[in-house]
């Protein structure tokens, strides 16, 4: 067991290694595309990583994304740039507290529109700070950080995610929120504090999304409320962690790779119908792959007489 | 009723819970000494797995209070409950379909404090498959059992935690006769363990076997209470049971 997860983290380091050189291609559309493709991939893992287990579907991704975005439009020329980071992530993580606390106790369909009505709510509290308070509809971004920082950022922050990804699983937090994905009542009578639990991940989860925005940002010279909370993203996360399976660490990534590509090639060549497209792959993935990419991979490996896998209901 | 032997297990006074206009359980006293295998018996309806919800915090009593080993758990949160050390099982059978045996009896022990050392937890838990009759059963998941089998497995669940109280809702309704005769001797054999136990059930030649007293509820309220084989010849309880028909089964 324990060579074999040597044997995986070598090889890990080694793919990051060579993920690295990326920018050294000198191809600015390559590394632009390769940016996409980190963002999308963090962006679902840590989609995946909250909701894969305890199947609370979450549309907040956008929220906590606007929040690490605007962080820096407001802070990125005051703070040294690891202050400004270290700041979006505790706002991240104390607005997910805030909303852990007051909606985990909702099930399943009002948690999902609480979760889209908090990021309206909050791009409006922005618009209206913005405006009455900053007396300013937009704001430019000013830090001094190239698409190669932004790709290296993006790809640390890949490599933390699937980490402590694999830490959680293998914890008994972990655990707890499989049980509690599985029935939330008997979580509890096996002494599980299953607010506290589901609070935790929410929050991990929102920190992690909330640096992705921050990372973000300096993309943008340009950002005002309605670019940095854009509710596509949480739509396009939700799809891609669906696709690529859920309730596996490595099944969003699934997703995320060939619909980060797909999604680039249709905004480009279909700018008007790229919302319908979208709704239609969406439904498309759910009649078809119930349980994700992950899931047929899982189902291909069973039957083909290989190690049957550990099964989690999706 | 109140044994001199230490702090009763539990002790329930003025217990009530309403739904709407509907009172499910009124003003209910009763108190499980240790060691002791209490049945509580009642038509369908009366209030028993309210009750049991009472107790195990899934519901919030509006009255009354319910002491585990002396201590007030009235309105406490279920998996505070289950810390102190209360298990039990569901009227309708619930294990975590998505996971194999091993890891549903996991469930019942990896959350209790102290955490056990993991060398000890696998142990317990191969103690306790074979102590259901599941044992070689660990990596089948959970979805693929047999009804009866998926009772097992809940109740081995439920002893995972090693609980001073367990609390059985109609753990032994849907067996046929020989599983009813291992189901009967497993629960005995509980008792031996100094596990005390309420045990909510309809067939009545299990709680003549198993249980040393019997409260008997009818409309949340407590009609009879005693020695088991006093209570089921009472006539108050035969007529709410079977409208007069005599109680057995
Ligand atoms: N959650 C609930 N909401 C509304 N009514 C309930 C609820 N739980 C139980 N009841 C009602 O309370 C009464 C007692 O039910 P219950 O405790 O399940 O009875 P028993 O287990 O003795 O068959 C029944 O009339 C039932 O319909
Ligand atoms: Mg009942």
């Amino acid at each position: 067991m324990s060579t074999r997860i040597a044997g995986f983290g070598a090889t890990a380091l080694a793919a990051l290694a060579l993920l690295a050189l990326v920018p050294r291609l000198g191809n600015a559309y390559y590394l632009a595309l390769a940016i996409s493709l980190l963002q999308y991939t963090v962006l679902a893992t840590a989609w995946g990583m909250f909701s894969g287990p305890t199947r609370y579907v979450s549309l907040a991704t956008t929220a906590f994304f606007g929040v690490g975005a605007y962080t820096v439009a407001v802070l990125g020329e005051i703070l040294p740039w690891p202050l400004v980071l270290l700041t979006a992530a505790a706002l991240g993580a104390i607005v997910a507290g805030i909303v852990g606390l007051s909606t985990l106790r909702l099930s399943g369909v009002y948690f999902v529109i609480f979760t889209f009505g908090l990021t309206e709510l909050i791009r409006q509290l922005v618009v209206w700070f913005e405006v009455n308070k900053s007396r300013v509809l937009g704001r430019y971004v000013f830090v001094n950080i190239t698409q190669a920082d932004i790709y290296w950022q993006l790809l640390a922050l890949t490599a933390a995610v699937f980490l402590l990804g694999w830490l959680i699983a293998r914890s008994r937090l972990g655990f707890a929120l499989r049980v509690i994905g599985e029935d939330e009542t008997v979580a509890k009578h096996c002494g599980i504090n299953t607010t506290f639990a589901k609070v935790a991940l929410f929050t991990i989860s929102a920190t992690v999304m909330t640096l992705v925005g921050a990372i973000m940002a300096p993309r943008w010279t340009y950002i005002e409320p309605s670019i940095a909370f854009n509710s596509m993203i949480s739509f396009q996360v939700l799809i891609m962690a669906l696709l690529g399976g859920a309730h596996r660490l490595w099944g969003p990534v699934l997703g995320a790779v060939p619909l980060t590509l797909l999604f680039e090639l249709l905004s480009a060549r279909f700018p008007n119908t790229f919302t319908i497209i979208l709704g239609c792959i969406f439904l498309l993935i759910v009649y078809m792959l119930p349980r994700g990419v992950a899931g047929l991979f899982e189902k291909l490996s069973t039957t083909a007489g290989g190690k049957p896998t550990q099964r989690v209901a999706a | 009723m109140s044994q001199d032997s230490g702090t009763p297990v539990l002790t329930i006074s003025g217990l009530r819970r309403a739904f709407g206009g509907l009172v499910a359980v009124n003003d209910l006293d009763f108190t499980v000494a240790q060691g002791e295998i209490m049945g509580l018996l009642g038509p369908n309806g009366s209030g028993k797995t309210t009750a049991l919800n009472l107790i195990s915090g899934v519901l919030r009593p509006d009255a009354g209070t319910i002491r585990l080993m002396g201590q007030n758990i009235a309105g406490l949160a279920s998996y505070r409950i289950a810390r102190l050390g209360l298990a039990r099982t569901f009227q309708l059978v619930r294990v975590l379909d998505g996971m194999d045996c091993r890891e549903n009896i996991k469930a019942g022990l990896a959350f209790q404090r102290p955490h056990l050392p993991a060398s000890e937890a696998e142990l317990r838990i191969d103690r306790l498959l074979d102590r259901v009759g599941l044992a070689g059963h660990d990596r089948r998941p959970a979805a693929d059992l047999t009804y009866i089998d998926r009772k097992r497995l809940e109740l081995a669940r439920a002893l995972a935690a090693k609980p001073r109280l367990l609390l059985l809702d109609e753990w032994l309704a849907g067996l046929n006769p020989s599983e009813l005769a291992i189901g009967i001797d497993l629960i005995r054999s509980l008792r031996a363990d100094g596990i005390t136990i309420v045990l909510v059930e309809h067939v009545m030649s299990a709680v003549r076997a198993l249980c040393d007293r019997c409260i008997v509820m009818s409309s949340g309220r407590k009609i009879a209470e005693g020695a088991t084989a006093d209570v089921l010849s009472d006539a108050a309880v035969v007529k709410a049971y079977l409208g007069g028909v005599a109680v057995d089964a």
